[in-house]
């Protein structure tokens, strides 16, 4: 008997990433290739067409708005004006173009200002830090704060917050719900205890979550000058998107398949381990289906939070934008929404990868 | 008095108007280092009669008594081995048994539990497939591993729930004789549940058929006095196997036709045409 028994959870170490190794491993077959090109082919064809349309579009509103900006200097100011604000709006100057969807390339313009500014504002902190470092240092020597940056956050900045913040609130929900909700499923009396709270609250908007947890975060706060934005916005994120997981995880432990809680029972398991051992497994894809949907929320409701709570992400960044109404203010709206639709994306990609390794098929369970 | 006792069990689901009654009056006595084998038609309330013994369930009246005391609860004193094998697919092979080990021997250190889990495993031999999940396994494989879990515990008596129904002729055959193997080994009591009568023959030292449901209850029990190790090839020419393998079958037929005919409702067809139709 040479084998060696491992009573280990498999995945220890970094065998959780050989999936994901083998996944990005190209195993290139002859058939392959074709129809991976015809993929990409398609996916290409898609997005020009996108793109086709959306010119054609933000040029009929475009036309639009000039013509009636022509037609209101002819009608209030004569023949005149209306040739001169033609002329104006020709010429392209900025001061009399007309303000609606902007085209594909202004957005893609408008892309490259924000990155520029963003390399601007960074050299602006790295001197600003060069700068100070030896005021900076007599102040802490002297026991004293030091001087920090306070100038405007650049584009990537921004995105950085949002990420922080959805990220502190996916947390919250996740410390919060999970444990809720296992509890909730063992239980069918506490199940029935807190359905009706689960049933009120879940539907409830992330602008109403946001006036709740500033109340209660402004009197904490009170005295204090620090900033309490970021605090307020994840605690109304994580509160706007935990339901997801908190029913998930009642209804994943509540419906266990019987057979395993049967040998459970014939093995005479503890509850610590019946809990462990077999339950919390068995549920486990419920569980982060329901994270899965709790992290999308999250990212959805965090612009609406972010812009009530003007905490510096882009929640406020869009708000913002709009209020200021700028020649490419309404370009740097659509670059956020990529942006913000991008990351959407990439996040539940992540969750979905690490959704597939935890779970097991159920089709294939003996 | 009897290793494993019950005395007027019956056991219905449901309560007023929807109550089941599956299963009646079920008297059963077995000795210790007995091998006995229940028949039945499938939804007769096999299971619902394993549950009852391995005291996953309690009788709505009458009792169960293993060695004189009344069953509450389950026991590591009766192994189980389900029909569908109830592996955890999260665990592999060697977590699966060990984790029945480490129950069953709280007090024991973690070498000697691990010693013990090697040693069921080969004994059913899987050694090769000790670190593979149940998925990647076969059938038969699965079923082995049920049984290497059941009898690493240590139990007194074995309780099989159609362990082997699943399987195909070849792989079911094998392990009947693995199972045999095991059993005569140190002659622990077994229960065996199966819908095969040559199977319920080739092992059993007594078999009894369950009447099918609702109200299902034992019938008469046949005893297989033929000589064991049993040969199945020569079995087949054995004039005592051929007989009770008539009679069991005779008799199962008998009560198959009898509940076809009483559950046999007459259903009127509407005499109904379709509206425009043209020959």
């Amino acid at each position: 008997m040479e084998q060696d028994i491992t009573l280990k959870k498999e995945g220890q170490g970094l065998a959780f990433l050989k999936p994901l190794v083998t996944k990005l491993t190209p195993k290139f077959q002859k058939g392959d290739i074709l129809s991976s090109l015809k993929k990409a082919g398609i996916t290409i064809v898609s997005i020009l067409l996108f793109l086709g349309l959306w010119q054609l579009g933000s040029k009929a509103l475009y036309n639009k708005e000039a013509d009636y900006k022509i037609e209101k200097a002819l009608t209030e100011r004569g023949q005149e004006a209306a040739d001169a604000e033609r002329a104006c709006i020709e010429s392209g100057d900025s001061s009399c173009q007309p303000n609606t969807l902007p085209s594909p390339a202004q957005v893609w313009g408008s892309l490259q200002s924000l990155i520029a500014d963003h390399k601007v504002i960074t050299a602006d902190k790295a001197a600003f830090v060069e700068k100070m470092a030896k005021t900076n240092a007599k102040l802490t020597a002297q026991g004293k704060n030091a001087i920090v940056y306070t100038g405007r956050a650049s584009f990537v900045d921004i995105v950085l917050t949002s990420i922080k913040t959805v990220f502190a609130g996916f947390l919250l929900a996740l410390l919060i719900a999970v444990p809720i909700g296992i509890i909730i499923g063992l239980s069918p009396s506490l199940r029935s205890a807190f359905n009706w709270f689960i049933q009120i609250f879940k539907p409830v908007s992330p602008v109403v979550w946001y006036l709740l947890v500033f109340m209660i975060v402004k009197t904490l706060y009170i005295g204090d000058s620090s900033d309490n934005a970021f605090v307020i916005s994840f605690i109304s994120v994580g509160l706007c998107a935990m339901w997801a997981t908190l029913v998930n995880t009642a209804m994943g432990v509540a419906s266990v398949d019987k057979d395993y809680i049967n040998v459970a029972k014939v093995l005479k398991l503890g509850t610590f381990q019946k809990v462990f051992k077999v339950i919390l497994p068995s549920s486990l894809p419920l569980i982060f289906t329901g994270l899965r949907i709790t992290l999308s929320v999250a990212w959805m409701v965090l612009i609406a939070i972010e812009l009530l709570a003007q905490s510096q992400g882009l929640g406020l960044f869009v708000w913002e934008e709009f209020q200021n109404g700028a020649n490419d203010s309404n370009a740097k709206i659509i670059v956020a929404m990529f942006v913000i639709g991008i990351i959407g994306f990439l996040l539940d990609r992540i969750m979905l990868s690490v959704q597939n390794l935890v779970s097991f098929n159920k089709n294939e369970m003996a | 008095m009897a290793y494993l006792e019950l005395n007027n069990v019956y056991k219905s689901y449901g309560t007023g108007e929807n109550v089941t009654n599956v299963l009646s009056n079920i008297n059963l006595n077995i000795e210790e280092g007995e091998f006995v084998a229940i028949v039945g038609f499938t939804g007769s309330g096999k299971t619902t009669l394993v549950n009852l013994i391995n005291g996953l369930l309690k009788p709505t009246s009458g009792e169960v008594l293993f060695k004189g005391l009344p069953v509450v609860d389950t026991s590591h004193e009766r192994g189980v081995i389900f029909q569908n094998y109830s592996l955890l697919p999260w665990l592999t092979v060697g977590q699966n048994v060990y984790m029945a080990v480490k129950e069953a021997f709280p007090k024991e250190s973690k070498a000697v539990l691990k010693k013990r889990v090697a040693d069921y495993v080969e004994m059913v031999s899987l050694s090769p497939a000790i670190n593979k999940r149940p998925k990647e396994l076969s059938g038969g494989m699965r079923q082995r591993v049920a049984v290497a879990r059941a009898l690493a515990m240590n139990p007194e008596m074995i309780i099989m729930d159609e362990p082997l129904g699943a399987l195909d002729a070849l792989t079911r055959g094998n392990l009947q004789d693995e199972i045999l193997n095991i059993w005569s080994k140190d002659k622990r009591t077994a229960l065996l549940i199966t819908n095969d009568v040559d199977e319920g023959i080739y092992m059993a030292d007594r078999i009894i058929p369950l009447k099918p449901g609702p109200n299902a209850t034992l019938g008469p029990e046949f005893k297989i006095d033929i000589e064991r190790p049993r040969d199945k090839t020569a079995m087949n020419d054995n004039p005592s196997f051929k007989k009770t393998r008539n009679a069991i079958i005779e008799y199962l037929m008998d009560i198959g036709d009898q509940r076809k005919s009483v559950s046999e409702v007459e259903y009127v067809l509407p005499e109904i045409a379709p509206k425009s139709f043209v020959a």
